[in-house]
C-alpha cells in the first residue's frame, strides 16, 4: 500500500514517454510489476473483489469437507462432482445473461424438465434419430424464450411475472408430453448417454489442453500489450502476465492430474467450460455483450445510444431458455431418463443461486459468465460433500441457503465499499 | 434573413405535437445553420424538451416538415437521428454508470476489429478526443459512476462528437457545472462552431446564451415567441419574450395606446 501512496515522480522530461492513459497528474503512478501488484492490492481493498470471494469460499468449503471426509478430494468423487454440476451449470449461464439485463427467468427449471421430456419422447417413444430429438428440444427452448421476449417487449410485463406464468405452463406441458408413463428411460448405449457419462478426454489431450490454454492466454495478452504500446497506451507488465499464466497452468495441471487418476475430464464438462468461455467473450468482447451490459446499467441511455433494446431483450430471453433446454438434454442424458419431476424441486433456485454466488449482481449490469462456473462449483461442492457425510436433504437445503445469503451479503458489502472508494 | 445567415442544415416548419389534451408544440418554425450556435430558450413547460426530443427522434411530431441537409426527412428513431448526423446530449446525460468511460463514449457506435470490440483503438481514440477538449479525466478505464458531475458532462459531450455529426444539441450543458467548467463548456461550444457544426444550445442561463449564441429562438407555451440575433438584442428583450412580458394585458394596452398618443 505504501508504494501506491507515494506521489508520482515529478519529472517533466519524462512526460513524452508516459503512455497516454497515465498522463493525468492526479493518477497515482503504478508502473512495472511492483506498481501493478500494489495497484491490484489497492483495488481488492477498495471492494473491487471480482471473483475472489467465491474462489476463497470454494477453497474453504473444500478444506472443510476434506477435513471431515478425505474421500471428498478423491479423484473418483471429483469426477462425479464435475459430471453432476454440468446440467444445472448450463442453466446458470442463461441465468447470468438475464441477470445482466436486470431481468430474471424463473421458468428455467420447468424448461429443463420440458426439454428432457421432448427429447426422450421423440427419441424413445417416437423412434426419431437422436439429433432430431436434440434439435427439437433446443428449438422448444428457443420458442419459449421467443414468446417471453415478445411478451416482454410488447406488453412490458415484468419478466418475473411472465416467467412465473411460464413456470406453470411449461410444467403442465412437461407432464402432458411425458404422458401417463411419467418416466421414460433412454437406452444406455445411445450416443447421448455415452457422451454425458462415459466419454472422457484421453490423457495426452487433457494435459496438452492444460498447458496450451495458458499459453494461448499469455500470447493473446502479449499481443494486446503490443497493440497498446503501439497505440501509446500503458501495457500490463510482462512479469504480471507470466505470473498469471503460470498460476493458471499450475491450477489446470493439478486439476487434470486429480481427474485423470480416475476417469478423467468428461467431454460434457469440456462442453460446459467452452460454453462459459464463449459466453464470456461474447459479453466482454462483442457489440451485443456491450449492449447487454449497457441495458443492465441504464436502459434509457442504451436506447438513446441507438441500441436496439428490444432485439437485445429478445436475444437474451431466447438464449436463456435455449441454455435451459440444453441443460435439460444433458440432465436427461446423464441420468439416462426423464420423468415428471425432472427440473422440479430446487433446480430453478440452484441455477439462480449459482449465478448470484458466482458474483453476478441481481440488479443488472454487473457480472460475468464465469460466475456460472464458480457458483455451480460452490453449490455442488456443498451438496456433494454433505452427501458424502450422509447428511440428509434438509440440512443440505439449509446450508446451501446460508451460503447464498452469505454471497449476497458479500456482494452488498463490496458494492458499498466500491461506492465509498469511487468505484461503484 | 440577412446575408450572413448560413444555409440551414436542419430546418423544421409547422411542427406540432400533442400529448392527449396537451398541445406541447404548435406550428413550430426552427432552423440551425452550419457553423451557427442557436440558443433555444423558454420557460419550464414551453416545449423545449419536446422539440429537442422531436429532433433527436425520441418523439415523432404529429405534423410538420423536417429538412436536413436539404432533404426532407422523417426522424422516427434516435438511431435514425444519429445516422443523419444529429447528436444529442440530454440533460440527464444518459450515461451507463456500470460501463467505463470508453464504453460510454462508444456506446452504440463501437469500433470493431473483426467481430470483436477493438478496445485498444477505442481507448486511443478516447484519449485523443478528451485531450482535444482539454478534458480533465484521470482514467478512461474507471466506471462513469465514479466521475464528478463536470466530468460526466464532458464525457457526454465528447460522446456526441464521435459520429462526426452535423448538428449537436446540448440540453442544459452548464446547469450543474462550476465556474471554470462552465467556461470550458462554452469554449467547447465555440470550438464546435469553428468546426462548422450547427449547435443547438438549450439553456436557462442568459449570460451563457449571450456569451456564445449567434441567434436565440424563444418558445413560449408550445409556440414560437421570437427569433433574435444576439448582436441586435439584449437580455431584457429575450427575457420579455420568454416570460411573455410582451404579450400581457399591460403591454397590449400600451401598444394600443401608443398610436393613439402619437395621433393626439
Amino acid at each position: 500500500m505504501t508504494a501506491s501512496q507515494t506521489p508520482p515522480p515529478a519529472d517533466p522530461t519524462a512526460a513524452a514517454a508516459v503512455p497516454a492513459d497515465l498522463q493525468d497528474e492526479r493518477l497515482i503512478a503504478a508502473q512495472g510489476f511492483g506498481g501493478w501488484a500494489s495497484a491490484t492490492w489497492a483495488r481488492l481493498r477498495s471492494g473491487d473483489l471480482g471473483s475472489l470471494p467465491v474462489v476463497v469460499g470454494l477453497v474453504i468449503i473444500w478444506a472443510v469437507f476434506y477435513a471431515l471426509n478425505p474421500a471428498f478430494i478423491s479423484s473418483r468423487n471429483l469426477v462425479n462432482l464435475t459430471l453432476q454440476m454440468v446440467p444445472i451449470g448450463v442453466l446458470a449461464i442463461g441465468v447470468v445473461l438475464v441477470l445482466l439485463l436486470g431481468e430474471i427467468d424463473l421458468s428455467i427449471g420447468s424448461m429443463y424438465g420440458l426439454s428432457g421430456a421432448v427429447l426422450v419422447v421423440l427419441f424413445v417413444n417416437q423412434g426419431m434419430s437422436v439429433w432430431v430429438a436434440v434439435l427439437a428440444a433446443l428449438a422448444a427452448g428457443a420458442v419459449v424464450g421467443l414468446v417471453y421476449g415478445l411478451l416482454f417487449n410488447r406488453f412490458g410485463v415484468p419478466s418475473f411475472v411472465i416467467t412465473l406464468a411460464g413456470l406453470l405452463v411449461l410444467l403442465g406441458l412437461q407432464i402432458r408430453t411425458l404422458g401417463k408413463d411419467g418416466t421414460v428411460n433412454l437406452p444406455f448405449e445411445s450416443s447421448l448417454v455415452q457422451f454425458a457419462s462415459q466419454k472422457f478426454l484421453p490423457h495426452w489431450l487433457a494435459y496438452t489442453l492444460a498447458v496450451v490454454v495458458p499459453l494461448v492466454y499469455l500470447l493473446a495478452r502479449l499481443r494486446t500489450n503490443q497493440r497498446r504500446s503501439a497505440a501509446g497506451l500503458s501495457a500490463v507488465p510482462v512479469t504480471a502476465l507470466a505470473v498469471r499464466a503460470v498460476l493458471l497452468a499450475v491450477a489446470l495441471v493439478v486439476i487434470t492430474y486429480l481427474l485423470q487418476r480416475d476417469r478423467g475430464l468428461s467431454y460434457m464438462v469440456v462442453l460446459f467450460v467452452v460454453l462459459v468461455v464463449v459466453m464470456d467473450l461474447a459479453i466482454r468482447r462483442t457489440t451485443w455483450g456491450r449492449s447487454v451490459l449497457a441495458i443492465g446499467g441504464n436502459v434509457e441511455a442504451a436506447r438513446r445510444a441507438g441500441i436496439k433494446v428490444k432485439r437485445v431483450y429478445l436475444s437474451v430471453f431466447v438464449l436463456c431458455s435455449t441454455f435451459a433446454a440444453l441443460g435439460g438434454i444433458l440432465g436427461a442424458a446423464r441420468l439416462a431418463s426423464a420423468n415428471q419431476s425432472s427440473g422440479g424441486a430446487d433446480t430453478n433456485l440452484n441455477a439462480i443461486a449459482a449465478a448470484v454466488i458466482g458474483g453476478t449482481s441481481l440488479f443488472g449490469g454487473r457480472g460475468s459468465a464465469y460466475s456460472a462456473l464458480l457458483g455451480i462449483l460452490v453449490i455442488y461442492s456443498i451438496s456433494n460433500g454433505l452427501a458424502l457425510l450422509s447428511v440428509s436433504a434438509d440440512v443440505r437445503y439449509v446450508v446451501t441457503g446460508a451460503v447464498l445469503l452469505l454471497a449476497v451479503v458479500i456482494d452488498s458489502l463490496s458494492r458499498r465499499s466500491r461506492a465509498a472508494h469511487g468505484r461503484a | 434573413m440577412t446575408t450572413t445567415t448560413p444555409a440551414p442544415v436542419l430546418s423544421m416548419s409547422g411542427v406540432s405535437k400533442r400529448f392527449g389534451a396537451v398541445q406541447a408544440l404548435k406550428d413550430i418554425e426552427f432552423h440551425v445553420g452550419a457553423g451557427e450556435v442557436v440558443a433555444l430558450v423558454g420557460d419550464n413547460g414551453a416545449g423545449k424538451s419536446t422539440l429537442v426530443k422531436a429532433i433527436a427522434g425520441v418523439y415523432t411530431p404529429d405534423t410538420g416538415e423536417v429538412t436536413f441537409d436539404g432533404r426532407r426527412v422523417d426522424i422516427t428513431t434516435p438511431a435514425q437521428a444519429q445516422a443523419l448526423g444529429i447528436a444529442t446530449v440530454f440533460q440527464d446525460l444518459a450515461l451507463c454508470d456500470n460501463l467505463d468511460v470508453v464504453g460510454n463514449l462508444f456506446l452504440g457506435n463501437e469500433v470493431l476489429r473483426g467481430r470483436a470490440l477493438d478496445e485498444v483503438s477505442m481507448e486511443q481514440e478516447s484519449w485523443k478526443l478528451l485531450r482535444e477538449l482539454s478534458a480533465k479525466i484521470p482514467s478512461v478505464r474507471i466506471p462513469v459512476a465514479s466521475l464528478s458531475g463536470g466530468q460526466r458532462q464532458t464525457v457526454a459531450i465528447a460522446r456526441s462528437l464521435l459520429g462526426a455529426p452535423k448538428v449537436v444539441m446540448l440540453d442544459e450543458p452548464t446547469a450543474a457545472l462550476g465556474v471554470a467548467q462552465t467556461a470550458e463548456v462554452l469554449n467547447l461550444v465555440e470550438r464546435l462552431r469553428e468546426k462548422g457544426l450547427g449547435v443547438i444550445l438549450i439553456s436557462h442561463n442568459m449570460s451563457d446564451v449571450m456569451a456564445v449564441a449567434d441567434r436565440v429562438a424563444v418558445l413560449r407555451l408550445g409556440r414560437n415567441n421570437g427569433d433574435f440575433r444576439v448582436a441586435d438584442t439584449n437580455s431584457q428583450e429575450i427575457i420579455a419574450a420568454i416570460t411573455g412580458a410582451t404579450t400581457n394585458a399591460v403591454t397590449a394596452r400600451a401598444a394600443r395606446r401608443a398610436p393613439q398618443e402619437e395621433q393626439s
